[in-house]
């Protein structure tokens, strides 16, 4: 590495001789960048909203008010052993009244109440919501009948949330469209960042040959295009960061204040995001030139 | 390093035990045996070419367009690999060497071509500076020699400008500097007059005779008859890929020194001294 000098002078003078097709380089990054900046926020809150939604999807276990402390306390053994059962929360009657206390507007209505007329139950979260059907027939398996038999006589009736199967399919769906969009999006700049990486060095293929000529290495060839690459990929991603903080702190920014939803898509900070959006430009860019050289040296 | 050290003694060895001839030992610098290229499409670029070429000889090559001269400098550096046949550059076989070593072979051979090969956005200066980055040459030194060899081809006060604001005979100067800089033994000029006007090219013969007489063995490949039957050299002339004659340099002008050379063929060939090409005073 005593040559580093002499490599970074060498894609320096590259960079100033080949203005256009650099700048066209880094305006490309720019663009891309930008858009990967814009959309990997959007896609990860998306994601994460929807795995939210996902992530209530829960079995309600109602058992018999009669149930005693020893079955409670067995059953939810057991129901903590089943598989793909990722929690199993026992709520009393008296819990159960308190959430329905908070979720009600008017609490006169539970004043008529001269007593608790909700029953002990539990709540069984699956370690995906698309495991909740077979965690209900473990519960309840087929008899020989053929009917359903709870596998507890303390428990009354398991109880599915009525949309749980429309929202399963419907987050499910959304959950590859992101993916769909994220690979489509990776793709894109991939290809659109290698496309004018390649436009720049067939600029200079004779370049490359006149130094093959005279008895260059491959990678003395290469290393000064590295280079170019990083420094290309860093002034393109500076450029596209620089525009979304723009939009972060005017656009983004006052909405958050402003709404609740805004403030709570909670999607990766912006420090990281920067980080990883320089990081991989450089990384994309320097590969992009060192892999677009092979063709031309032949190897 | 320790191996050249033990053949050096060898040699040394060699010489002191009568009747030996040490020198004459040396592998030619150049060795095609029966060598063929078949280009991709099936068509035959040499047709089992044996030359041999030994160190400090000055080599013509001739022959129509097409008749696979360059093909034969393309194989000598390892542009092509021969289909049959074997091509030896100083005694080793240069397709049994593995791809990574061919820039070593390449920095051992000048190259000198009819469209100069400059790199256009590099000064006269860092185009011959690039040879010798490439080999590793200190700073220093490539601050000494390089100034060296453009006042040696008549550049001395170009070494600034770009290759577009020079002359033709003046940017094939640059690439016969660029390939000479780091002396190699060998230096191939593919037409390296082509593009000049015939003073011009004197000048750059005369150039090439004056590398020659440092040692390096050049091979000229050109269609200028008259130059050819000027110098009086050794003539390889091809046709369709065949040698077709090998005329061991019918009458040697002795030992002509460069200015003499360059006076004689100027003289022969009815062209006026020059007055400026600045290198012209220099050879
Ligand atoms: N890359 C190539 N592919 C196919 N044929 C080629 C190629 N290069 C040269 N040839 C053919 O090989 C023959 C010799 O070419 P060349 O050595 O370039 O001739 P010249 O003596 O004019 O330098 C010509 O007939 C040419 O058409
Ligand atoms: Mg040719």
């Amino acid at each position: 590495m005593r040559r580093l000098p002499f490599f970074l002078g060498e894609a320096y003078r590259a960079l100033r001789r080949n203005a256009a097709p650099s700048l066209a380089a880094i305006v490309t990054i720019a663009v891309t960048v930008l858009l990967v900046g814009v959309l990997v926020p959007v896609l990860d809150a998306s994601g994460s909203k929807t795995e939210d939604v996902r992530s209530q999807l829960e079995l309600k276990v109602f058992l018999f008010d009669d149930a005693s402390k020893q079955e409670i306390a067995n059953l939810e053994d057991r129901i903590g052993r089943i598989p793909h059962v990722e929690r199993v929360e026992y709520v009393s009657p008296a819990a159960a009244l308190k959430i329905l206390e908070e979720d009600l507007e008017d609490r006169s209505l539970l004043d008529e109440l001269n007593s608790n007329p909700l029953p002990p139950a539990f709540n069984v979260k699956a370690d995906d919501p698309d495991n909740l059907e077979s965690v209900q027939t473990a519960l309840s398996p087929p008899s020989s009948a053929g009917k359903p038999q709870p596998i507890s006589p303390a428990i009354d009736e398991i109880v599915t949330g009525e949309q749980t199967t429309q929202i399963r399919e419907v987050t499910g769906a959304v959950k590859i469209l992101l993916a769909v969009i994220a690979v489509l999006l990776a793709v894109a700049s991939l290809f659109l960042v290698g496309n004018t990486i390649r436009l720049s060095i067939y600029a200079r293929r004779r370049e490359v040959e006149v130094m093959q000529l005279v008895g260059a290495t491959n990678w003395f060839i290469r290393w000064p295009f590295v280079i170019e690459g990083l420094v290309v990929g860093l002034f393109g991603a500076l450029i596209a960061v620089g525009i979304l903080f723009l939009g972060k702190v005017t656009i983004v920014d006052p909405l958050s204040d402003n709404f609740a939803l805004v403030e709570n898509l909670n999607t990766i900070s912006f420090a990281p995001l920067v980080a990883a959006l320089v990081a991989g430009a450089m990384v994309v860019a320097a590969l992009g030139s060192g892999v677009t050289l092979r063709r031309f040296l032949r190897i | 390093m320790a191996r050249a050290r033990t053949r050096s003694r060898l040699r040394a060895r060699r010489s002191r035990m009568p009747g030996s001839h040490p020198r004459r030992r040396r592998p030619p610098i150049v060795e095609l045996r029966d060598a063929t290229v078949v280009y991709p499409g099936g068509h035959v670029g040499l047709e089992r070419v044996s030359i041999s070429i030994d160190r400090g000889e000055f080599v013509f090559l001739v022959g129509p367009t097409g008749c696979g001269k360059s093909t034969f400098i393309k194989l000598l550096l390892r542009d092509l690999e021969p289909a049959s046949g074997t091509v030896r550059v100083a005694g080793k076989d240069i397709n049994e060497m593995p791809r990574s070593k061919v820039p070593l072979l390449r920095r051992r051979i000048g190259t000198v071509f009819q469209d100069f090969k400059l790199l256009p956005n590099r000064t006269v200066y860092d185009n011959v500076a690039y040879a010798l980055q490439v080999i590793g040459t200190p700073r220093s030194e490539i601050k000494r020699q390089v100034p060296e060899i453009l006042r040696m081809v008549g550049l001395g006060a170009k070494i600034h400008n770009y290759p577009d604001e020079l002359s033709g005979g003046e940017q094939q100067r640059v690439s016969v500097a660029r390939a000479f800089v780091s002396h190699p033994p060998l230096l191939l000029a593919d037409e390296p007059t082509g593009n000049l006007d015939p003073e011009t090219s004197i000048g750059i013969m005369q150039l090439l005779y004056r590398i020659n007489r440092t040692g390096t063995t050049v091979v000229v490949v050109t269609h200028d008859r008259e130059m050819v039957d000027k110098m009086r050299r050794r003539v390889i002339q091809l046709h369709d890929g065949r040698v077709i004659r090998d005329q061991a340099a019918g009458m040697y002008a002795t030992d002509e020194d460069t200015s003499e050379f360059g006076a004689r063929v100027r003289s022969e060939m009815g062209v006026a001294e020059p007055d400026d090409e600045g290198g012209g005073a220099l050879l």
